[in-house]
């Protein structure tokens, strides 16, 4: 029978501040290792270049790029360069951080097909240069980098995709 | 599949903890009382239990590694087999498959099934812990957030099926209203579409109100063997279906208007269910509702609805108490609250008690033999659905 | 239970104390090609997948996530089990068991080269309001439980000791050992303690590794298998989980599980019937806590025992010739995965210098780590 009334207490914001607690900070660091593939694409984004693979069985170009294709279940090694431009896929106005507290200025992250690489074929990054109000699915965009000088070969090498 | 099940697993027993934003109580307290309650409603005693299994998601929450052997002596985890299965935020409806298999092999006859969640231990906001859920090289350095998932995956639902953010909503007002009457419920509420639409835009086009509270509570469920569940039990409600299902972590490849992956689960479980007509034979559904139109993607991915078509059923009041096929009739994460894995749990209680006839002023207007419910997770990427009846 | 549930594939990598050349998604990729090539079979032919991983070992939260590509497991049944290689085994098997899938496959890996303060990590999963507070190291429990085994048995350091050096020593013929080495009892003594009267050289280092294992219902194996190893016996158990409830130099999951795996197993006199066993023998002195939870020899006679040779490779039941945790290192549960291996091998005869004669039947045990009470038992038989 569904219960009348559950068990559970729940403190108020008010008595769970006053509350005495165990604050512990973990020290959950890493340094993943990217393997041969993901260190290939980020060399790539040093050198301001979108590097992808493709597999020689479903000739799917792929991006980010991978040393199997997920779907054939086979070793790729077949690399390409795509185009540093795109379609956006989808996209949010993120008004909040991640532990939900309000921005002054919106993120706008986007899922943007990468041009060259097969249909359907996106990465994650963020969208600038552009009036949140104005952002449309299938819009044409192109990366911005940082100055070259400035690359680390990480993902934000890509400053933002800007309207094309 | 296909293949012949070796034998046939009841429920008879479920229990659920209040869902709160803050609880009073510890992990290993709430699971405690939810496998306590389960139990009492069973007519098994604790030594008739041959093992426990445990769901919770990621253990940033709980604030503790390895959160499965801390909970382990709260859910009844003490000298038992006992391990924690992990689907993400497919956990909750995947703690009843785990322990399904668990008696489903013959191995054991009784099993609590326990899904906790204390989400408040995590400071300063539970949401922040799912920033690790993303690429460590690829995706978290550009600064992420939870929210983007859901506002990415509704954003190209919306926009392919052309629905409007009002139809949406609808789901917020239905699931919140039912809840009313649910003695768990966190944010239950009488509102209106309007009401859901003022409330603020956290990542557009998702509205505070569309949105799962974050919460801590617990629930629990106790599974046994044919012969155990017709011994002990007057009205044991049979696992007829399960089925689950993992999509490839490459998400941005992916097209997210449509979860292929919770079809393919559910196919999995109206097969083992016999199930050939979804739409005629289940009577209940308990889809998986962390955000408005997650409940309405599902409802589309378990074939309850033509894709796109689930908005306009919806609004016709199809999916209502009193409709003809009643989804999330408990008020769903929306309205009771969302502490990740027991929020699953808390869809198997519903159907466990709507099946019995037992829902109380929750009880649906249609008979119900049959019901489903379904969960999801990770990188919008797994889907698990169970079919119960009787 | 009547069901034979044979391995009928296995693949891994070498273990490795670091592997910064591979992700974990290419480690895993290159065991699991290994095992379908083994085992003669596609991903196309798996029904269930089983990964096992920590979320706080891997850096990652829901790793679940990250399992399917490197499986060939895309829109496949996959789940995560939170658990050690074998208890992933243990799902596997119940999975077939049900009726509902012919061919398991189960994952297991370690990055734990990765993770930068692993003592930090460890010391998270203390629980938060009775222990964690005094913001210790968990190997200062290791250090507890080696007196009280000491108190207990009569061991004493030098037996230790001598374990290490002994598993490290198996290590040196096993290509896949990440920790070979040829020290004496009196390198071992020589090195600090790190939690009287446990010394450094005592605590595994850590390592990085894939395993995967193929399992199928007996139709299968029939069909496909000439060489089948069956898991006879297979149990996992929780003891008493939190540290007030904890008898040192005790382990009742170990006692539970081995109890209820030897009843499936038909086994009664466990040190006649095996031909070898695996067993979890991390800081050393846990080899003689499990040995004789296990029944490896007369209750209480696991030193003696020990001291005559008899669980060395040329004794009467080898124990850990694959080099154990000391020679494989500490993979969050991943080094039952290379024992597990180690066994498959023996039973099949492809242990190359190492291969036992005679073997039919032996016994892997897992220990899930500090601070947990748990662990799984399996009993294979070719």
């Amino acid at each position: 029978m569904t219960p009348e009334i559950v068990r559970g207490r729940e403190l108020s914001k008010d008595e769970f501040d006053k509350l005495p607690k165990v604050i512990f900070h973990p020290k959950a660091q890493y340094a993943y290792d990217c393997g041969n593939a993901i260190n290939r694409y980020l060399e790539g984004l040093k050198n301001g270049k979108i590097l992808a693979v493709k597999c020689h069985k479903c000739h799917r170009v792929l991006v980010p790029p991978r040393s199997f294709c997920e779907q054939c279940y086979v070793p790729v090694d077949h690399w390409v360069e795509v185009k540093d431009s795109g379609i956006i896929n989808t996209f949010s106005i993120s008004y909040v951080s991640a532990d939900v507290t309000r921005l002054k200025e919106p993120q706008l992250p986007a899922v943007i097909d990468i041009d060259g690489a097969s249909p359907g074929i996106g990465i994650m990054h963020m969208l600038g240069e552009v009036k949140p109000k104005e952002i449309k699915i299938g819009m044409k965009v192109k990366a911005v980098w940082k100055p070259a000088a400035e690359r680390t070969g990480a993902i934000t090498d890509i400053k933002y995709f800007k309207p094309a | 599949m296909g293949l012949p099940i070796k034998r046939k697993v009841g429920v008879i027993g479920a229990g659920l903890t209040r869902f709160m934003r803050r609880a009073n109580e510890t992990g290993r307290e709430l699971s405690f009382f939810a496998a306590k309650e389960a139990l009492k409603s069973s007519g098994l005693r604790y030594s008739d239990i041959e093992s426990v299994v445990m769901s919770s998601a990621p253990d940033a929450f709980d604030g503790v590694h390895m959160k499965g052997e801390y909970l382990a002596d709260g859910a009844g985890g003490f000298n038992r087999p006992y391990v924690r299965a992990f689907v993400g935020g497919g956990s909750g409806v995947f703690s009843i498959i785990h322990g399904w298999y668990m008696v489903a092999s013959g191995m054991y006859d009784t099993c609590i099934v326990v899904a906790e969640e204390k989400m408040s231990s995590c400071m300063p906001h539970p949401q922040a812990a799912f920033n690790s859920i993303y690429d460590h090289t690829l995706e978290r350095p550009l600064g992420v957030n939870l929210l983007w998932i859901f506002a990415l995956e509704m954003n190209r639902y919306m926009t392919k099926h052309k629905i409007s953010l009002e139809e949406i909503a609808l789901v917020s007002v239905k699931n919140k209203k039912n809840a009313m009457n649910h003695p768990s419920a966190q944010l239950a509420k009488e509102t209106s579409v309007e009401e859901v639409l003022k409330s603020e835009i956290m990542a557009w086009p998702v509205h505070r109100m569309m949105v799962s509270p974050t919460s801590d509570g617990a629930g629990a469920l106790i599974l046994a063997s044919e012969d155990v569940a017709r011994r002990v039990s007057e009205k044991p409600v049979w696992i007829e279906g399960v089925g689950w299902n993992l999509d490839t972590s490459y998400w941005t490849n992916r097209d997210l208007y449509y979860p292929d992956y919770v079809e393919k689960a559910a196919r999995m479980a109206y097969e083992m269910a016999g199930i050939k007509d979804p739409r005629k034979e289940i009577h209940i559904a308990e889809p998986y509702d962390p955000f408005a139109y997650k409940e309405l993607h599902h409802l589309e991915g378990l074939l309850l609805a033509d894709r796109g078509q689930a908005p306009k059923l919806l609004a016709k009041g199809y999916f209502d108490k009193d409709g003809e096929l009643p989804a999330s009739p408990s008020g769903g994460l929306l309205g009771v609250g969302n502490p990740i894995a027991a929020a699953g749990i808390m869809k198997l209680c519903e159907l466990f008690w709507q099946i019995r006839g037992e829902a109380g002023k929750r009880q649906v207007a249609r008979p119900v033999k049959r019901g489903v419910a379904q969960a999801w997770g990770d990188l919008m990427q797994v889907g698990t659905v169970v079919v119960m009846g009787v | 239970m009547k069901d034979k549930i044979a391995i009928i594939g296995i693949g891994c990598t070498q273990a490795r104390p670091t592997s910064g050349d591979v992700s974990y998604r290419e480690m895993i990729y290159e065991a699991a090609v290994k095992a379908y090539n083994y085992a003669g079979i596609s991903p196309r032919d798996v029904g269930t997948f089983i990964s096992t991983a920590e979320d706080m070992t891997e850096g990652v939260s829901i790793f679940d996530e990250y399992v399917p590509d490197q499986l060939g497991a895309v829109l496949k049944p996959v789940h995560t089990i939170s658990g050690d290689c074998l208890q992933g085994i243990a799902s596997a098997y119940l999975q077939i068991a049900t009726g509902a899938f012919r061919v398991a496959v189960v994952e297991t890996h370690s990055k734990a080269s990765n993770i930068l303060f692993p003592a930090h990590i460890e010391e998270f999963a203390m629980d938060p309001h009775y222990s964690r507070y005094l913001h210790l190291d968990p190997v200062i429990l290791a250090g507890m439980e080696m007196r009280k085994l000491c108190e207990d048995t009569g061991a004493n350091e030098r037996d230790v000791a001598r374990v290490i050096t002994e598993a490290r020593r198996n290590a040196m013929e096993n290509d896949l050992a990440a920790y070979p080495g040829n020290f004496s009892i009196n390198d071992i003594l020589a090195t600090g303690y790190v939690a009287e009267p446990l010394r450094s050289s005592m605590v595994q280092g850590t390592s990085d590794g894939a395993c995967i294992f193929i399992l199928a219902s007996e139709d299968v194996t029939r069909a496909t298998c000439k060489k089948p190893v069956y898991i006879d016996g297979i149990s996992f158990f929780t003891g008493e989980p939190s540290m007030d409830t904890w008898k040192f130099g005790k382990s009742k999951f170990t006692e539970l599980a081995s109890a209820k795996a030897y009843k499936m197993a038909g086994i009664k006199c466990p040190y006649r019937e095996l031909s070898f066993a695996e067993i979890d023998d991390s800081y050393g002195y846990k080899f003689f806590i499990h040995a004789e939870a296990l029944h490896l020899c007369e209750s209480g006679e696991s030193v003696d025992f020990f001291r005559n040779g008899a669980f060395s490779p040329a004794g009467e039941l080898p124990v850990n010739i694959s080099g154990g945790v000391p020679g494989f290192g500490k993979m969050h549960g991943a080094a039952c995965g290379y024992q597990l291996i180690e066994s498959v091998r023996q039973l099949r005869g492809e242990a190359g210098k190492r291969q036992l004669k005679d073997t039919s039947r032996g016994l892997v045990q897992s220990w899930r780590g500090l601070p947990t009470q748990t662990g799984a038992v399996a009993i294979l038989s070719n």
